[in-house]
């Protein structure tokens, strides 16, 4: 298991555990983190589980690819910064432990 | 009559037919409601289904949930793009008399990316807040001029109506006018087989007074300051203040459209599935705190759109069939979203469904609907106000379905309501 924890829009923190191997995505649905809706199921292509990665996280988790689905899904999201992913398409590697990710005011 | 025989003998004859003469594109089939029973014989027979000669000629079908999920989210394969034929199984430019409208919904990038993103910040959440109050107070209006005990048209009273009011405020419409824009919605989309128009010429006619009428509003709202209505947005933004008139013509169809046949239709089918089901109209009744799963439940059960079309640019195996460059391809989101191996019990309409909103009824990808929770707040909003005043909303006779394959609309549908 691996931690993720969870920042609300006003600051309220809340740390969850997931299975190796699962998403950010998967750790905010199965404990029921407000704010992350992820309607497609995962496969990149509804930008409903769009998150504000922690600056400190960043470097480890990687940067949006410039090219590619996910970028185009983004560029129509509300609130989007540098530190903007998708939670589906961050994989929850051992290094990701204790992972800090910032969620949006709200999710379009 | 016993329609319990009828019903079984239309449903005998659907079975007969042989897999390749079936053609679901023929609007009669959606208007009769027969067209679930041909989608569930090619979701199990054939998925991935080419149909040789119909009125809108060769096309593919694509039936199941994960493959539609594919094309949908593959706009480099699989274009909308409206000289290739644009986003209905009917090609946008094959009529005669029709307009040559423009719209982004039919673009590809980056072309689309531009457009979309100038208007999408008039259905962005933080502007839904501010809509909120406004609608849940018409809603309230609406429905407290209701008659209790008399058998009216819910279309007519309630869904249009709504729509129309969210999509009036929307675009900052003149509001004693605002059934021109319910007008302007059905005859875009309609063919002269549906009776709403007459003919091609005469809708075109109708359009162009649209266009005029829409070309004075955006005059006078660019000699003003930027505001959050969408003819202003457009009047204003860099992506679309330049734009050729038809396409802007398009684009104000395209949103009028996009945010008012659909929602309304929701609303009149979610009256209709609860009617159907009543032990759900019970579970409703006893806990109103359902109506949150309730909605995107009701916008799967509905699916307001049966479908999008597009062009393949390139050869393409989906399904193991190949698909040629240049092939229709029509994914139909009515059929995905009775797709039982992917939607546990897909046949049933449940309103506490786990992931309700893993459904197709919005499209996914870069063209996925962008009024879709706007769509959902006029859903919530309407069946919150609807459970604060009556106990039940009852559904007295049949109801009158639209003759189009691309709108799933309901025309007519006669309630009694019920007070608390």
């Amino acid at each position: 298991m691996v931690k993720v924890t969870f920042v609300a829009s006003g600051g309220e923190r809340r740390e969850v555990e997931i299975d190796k191997g699962e998403t950010a995505r998967e750790a905010a649905l199965f404990n029921d983190v407000p704010g992350i809706d992820g309607d497609c199921g995962g496969v990149c292509a509804c930008a409903t589980c769009h998150v504000h990665v922690d600056p400190e996280w960043i470097d480890k988790v990687g940067r949006l690819q410039e090219d590619g689905m996910e970028a185009e899904l983004l560029q129509f999201a509300e609130g989007t910064t540098e530190y903007s992913r998708l939670a589906c398409q961050i994989p929850m590697k051992p290094m990701l432990d204790g992972l800090v990710l910032h969620v949006p005011e709200q999710q379009y | 009559m016993n329609t319990q025989i009828m019903e079984m003998d239309t449903a005998d004859k659907i079975a007969a037919i042989p897999i390749e003469e079936i053609d679901v594109a023929r609007p009669s089939l959606f208007q009769n409601d027969t067209i679930g029973l041909f989608f569930d014989r090619l979701r199990k027979e054939d998925p991935v289904h080419y149909c040789r000669d119909s009125y809108v000629g060769p096309y593919w079908s694509i039936t199941k949930f994960d493959d539609i999920m594919a094309v949908d989210t593959n706009h480099k394969v699989f274009s909308s793009e409206a000289k290739l034929g644009g986003i209905a199984i009917q090609d946008m430019h094959s009529v005669e008399g029709a307009l040559d409208l423009e719209m982004f919904i039919a673009m590809d990038p980056p072309k689309h990316d531009q457009q979309r993103k100038a208007v999408t910040p008039s259905v962005a959440p933080s502007n839904l807040q501010l809509l909120e109050p406004i609608i849940r107070q018409r809603a309230a209006k609406i429905l407290d001029d209701l008659p209790v005990g008399e058998e009216i048209d819910w279309v007519d009273k309630v869904s249009i109506e709504l729509t129309t009011m969210t999509l009036a405020t929307l675009f900052d419409f003149p509001w004693e006018e605002r059934r021109k824009l319910t007008r302007w919605s059905d005859i875009t989309t309609a063919a002269p087989e549906t009776g709403i128009v007459e003919s091609y010429e005469a809708r075109r006619e109708e359009l162009i007074e649209c266009a005029m009428y829409f070309k004075g509003l955006w005059e006078q709202r660019i000699n003003e300051e930027p505001k959050n209505d969408l003819i202003s947005i457009m009047a204003h933004s860099p992506a679309t203040r330049d734009m050729p008139f038809l396409e802007f013509l398009g684009n104000l169809l395209l949103l009028i459209v996009g945010g008012n046949d659909t929602t309304r239709n929701s609303i009149s089918g979610g009256v209709l599935a609860l009617n159907e089901n009543p032990d759900q109209y019970r579970r409703l009744s006893d806990d109103p705190s359902l109506i949150g799963s309730m909605v995107p439940e009701i916008i799967r059960w509905q699916t307001p759109l049966t479908h999008m079309r597009r062009t393949a640019l390139q050869d393409w195996e989906i399904g193991g069939k190949q698909i040629k460059k240049g092939d229709k391809v029509v994914m139909w989101y009515l059929s995905g979203n009775r797709d039982g191996s992917v939607i546990d019990r897909a046949d049933e309409f449940i309103i506490d469904r786990k992931n309700p909103r893993h459904h197709l009824s919005f499209g996914y990808g870069i063209h996925r609907c962008m009024g879709n929770r706007l769509a959902e707040l006029q859903l919530r909003i309407i069946w919150e106000e609807i459970h604060k005043r009556f106990s039940r909303v009852e559904v007295t006779g049949e109801p009158e379905r639209l003759y189009s394959n691309l709108v799933r609309g309901i025309t007519n549908l006669p309630v009694r309501l019920h007070a608390r």
